[in-house]
């Protein structure tokens, strides 16, 4: 495996039958608080995988673990078959993320937000710069790069942090519940952008939402609830799983934990 | 669920990654600092408050002897001007500090931690892009002080700079440290009252300890345990061109100590935030 340079090298194919990411046995703690039970999934690689729960179900703290924003001690992840505990170094550079909080600088532009995270992934400014220019015109944006981040709007700040998030040409993008807080066309059209980034870059989406009208039919669904994995499949294998008629309902019945032998 | 067949361990960051990564630190750090005119300001006038009108103020009152680094009497203003250095880069390390309790309490943070290169390196570069900017404001304050007669040897103004660094990186350091224990901006700000007043009280900055020990032996002792007043005086004499050792020492030593304690505190393995419970925390 070579090393990424400072300049922007090419995407790195993933190796046939690896997964973008893997996630087997987790179980993190706080105190006594259980947040995650013998947690595993995957996504493979050029999937999107719509990871469901309601509120609490553990989603961003699977989310933490993923990124190493702290260690899981139990289990293992894997990002394109690094351990994020072992070679953190290569799985993140691997990894691109969104998280529910907004975390762009409001006082800083467009441009120079994401030039600041295109140096820490190792990308130089001539590069990023051109890597940011090529990316906020592909979505639209190309024209508010001198904006500062704090007179966009709600959807066109998460359209950059998506943006952002592919600066340093991932291969797993991780989105923590992207959607909060945008009306339904700016919802529908984050929604698109993704699905498209699957579609035309081959990347794997881990999509965290308790939002089941943004899973489609063909989509890989994982459901969450109390920090455990109650389904893991295809959108029509939940279906079938369960009897019900749409997700809605398959998703409550797997949520309810008087149906838990439906999982 | 799909096999992870093992992957060729080697991977290395490229050493120019490195240096990209100080880079953009330095450079938000800048744009941030250049964005906040207030804060260049008040870190100037604030100092430039004590030198025009404390020190002044207590020319005739407070007598300074012939003490080192001074091969004369000095004027007031003089003696409390490397306490007033001192001053501005405690305000900047701990400022510095409230602006990663901000990353985190906003979640910018997060973006910094997700970087594959080393935890430890992220911090370091934190620090010294505080330094940098707290360079700028020293030398803003003694360029000041010079045309109000503070006037230093002219190899002072280079002799300084390896004392600044280290001042600058313990008293950063040691706002890191404080910065991994707050998780409201609220409580850290109300937190550096309680540091910045008693830490530059307690020391040297203001009287020769010489004459704080004969007005209070405990207090005495407790301006020579604070690690500002090391910081003061390694200032002080590099100023005029010397080095002091045991004031290096000390402050080379809690820079160490501070450093390593915030490198851990933000460990994802053993640091605060993987115990203190839920995720928001590391935000």
């Amino acid at each position: 495996m070579t090393a990424r340079t400072g300049d922007l090298s090419p995407p790195t194919v993933p190796e046939a039958g690896v997964a973008a990411l893997d996630v087997r046995g987790v179980t993190h703690a706080f105190g006594a608080r259980k947040a995650l039970d013998d947690v595993s999934l995957d996504v493979p690689a050029g999937s999107f995988t719509a990871l469901l729960g309601p509120n609490g179900a553990g989603k961003t703290t699977l989310f933490s673990l993923i990124t190493r924003l702290y260690d899981n001690r139990s289990g293992a992840i894997h990002v394109l078959g690094f351990d994020v505990r072992r070679q953190p170094a290569a799985a993140l550079s691997r990894l691109g993320v969104v998280f529910q909080a907004r975390t762009l600088d409001l006082e800083l532009s467009v441009l120079d937000n994401l030039l600041y995270h295109a140096t820490l992934h190792g990308v130089g400014f001539r590069a990023g710069r051109r890597r940011a220019m090529e990316l906020l015109a592909q979505d639209g944006l190309a024209d508010r790069a001198r904006d500062r981040v704090r007179n966009l709007s709600g959807g066109q700040m998460r359209r950059v942090e998506i943006v952002r998030a592919l600066m340093h040409r991932p291969r797993l993008l991780l989105l923590d519940e992207p959607t909060v807080g945008l009306d339904i066309a700016s919802r529908a059209a984050l929604v698109a952008q993704v699905r498209g980034l699957v579609a035309s870059e081959g990347i794997g989406v881990l999509w965290a939402t308790h939002i089941i009208e943004e899973i489609a039919p063909g989509d890989r669904v994982v459901v969450l609830h109390r920090g455990r994995v109650r389904a893991n499949g295809t959108y029509e294998g939940m279906l079938a799983q369960t009897g019900g008629e749409d997700l809605s309902a398959a998703f409550l019945r797997l949520v309810d934990d008087t149906g838990e032998a439906a999982a | 669920m799909s096999e992870h067949s093992p992957r060729p361990a080697r991977f290395r960051l490229p050493l120019a990654g490195f240096l990209i990564v100080l880079t953009g630190i330095c450079w938000r750090e800048g744009l941030r600092f250049l964005n906040q005119r207030g804060r260049f300001l008040s870190a100037l006038v604030r100092p430039l408050v004590w030198l025009f009108i404390f020190a002044a103020g207590f020319r005739s009152v407070l007598g300074v002897s012939i003490i080192p680094p001074y091969e004369t009497y000095v004027l007031y203003e003089v003696y409390v001007t490397p306490g007033l250095v001192a001053m501005i880069q405690l305000f900047n390390g701990l400022q510095s500090s409230l602006s990663m309790v901000y990353d985190r309490e906003v979640g910018a943070m997060r973006i910094l931690l997700v970087s594959p290169y080393p935890r430890w390196y992220l911090l370091v570069c934190k620090l010294i892009a505080g330094i940098c900017v707290s360079l700028l404001q020293v030398y803003a304050f003694l360029a000041v002080a010079w045309f109000w007669e503070v006037e230093l040897p002219r190899i002072g103004y280079f002799t300084v700079i390896p004392a600044l660094l280290l001042t600058g990186l313990m008293l950063g350091a040691m706002g890191l440290l404080m910065s991994s224990l707050f998780r409201q901006m609220e409580n850290f700000a109300s937190v550096m009252n309680f540091v910045i007043f008693p830490m530059f009280f307690a020391s040297s900055a203001l009287y020769p300890l010489w004459r704080v020990q004969e007005s209070s032996l405990t207090l005495w002792w407790i301006c020579t345990l604070n690690p500002f007043t090391y910081a003061v005086e390694l200032i002080r004499f590099a100023l005029y061109g010397q080095f002091a050792p045991l004031p290096a020492l000390v402050v080379a030593g809690c820079a160490s100590v501070f450093l390593a304690a915030s490198i851990l505190a933000y460990d994802p393995s053993a640091g605060v935030m993987a115990r203190r419970g839920g995720p928001e925390t590391a935000k």
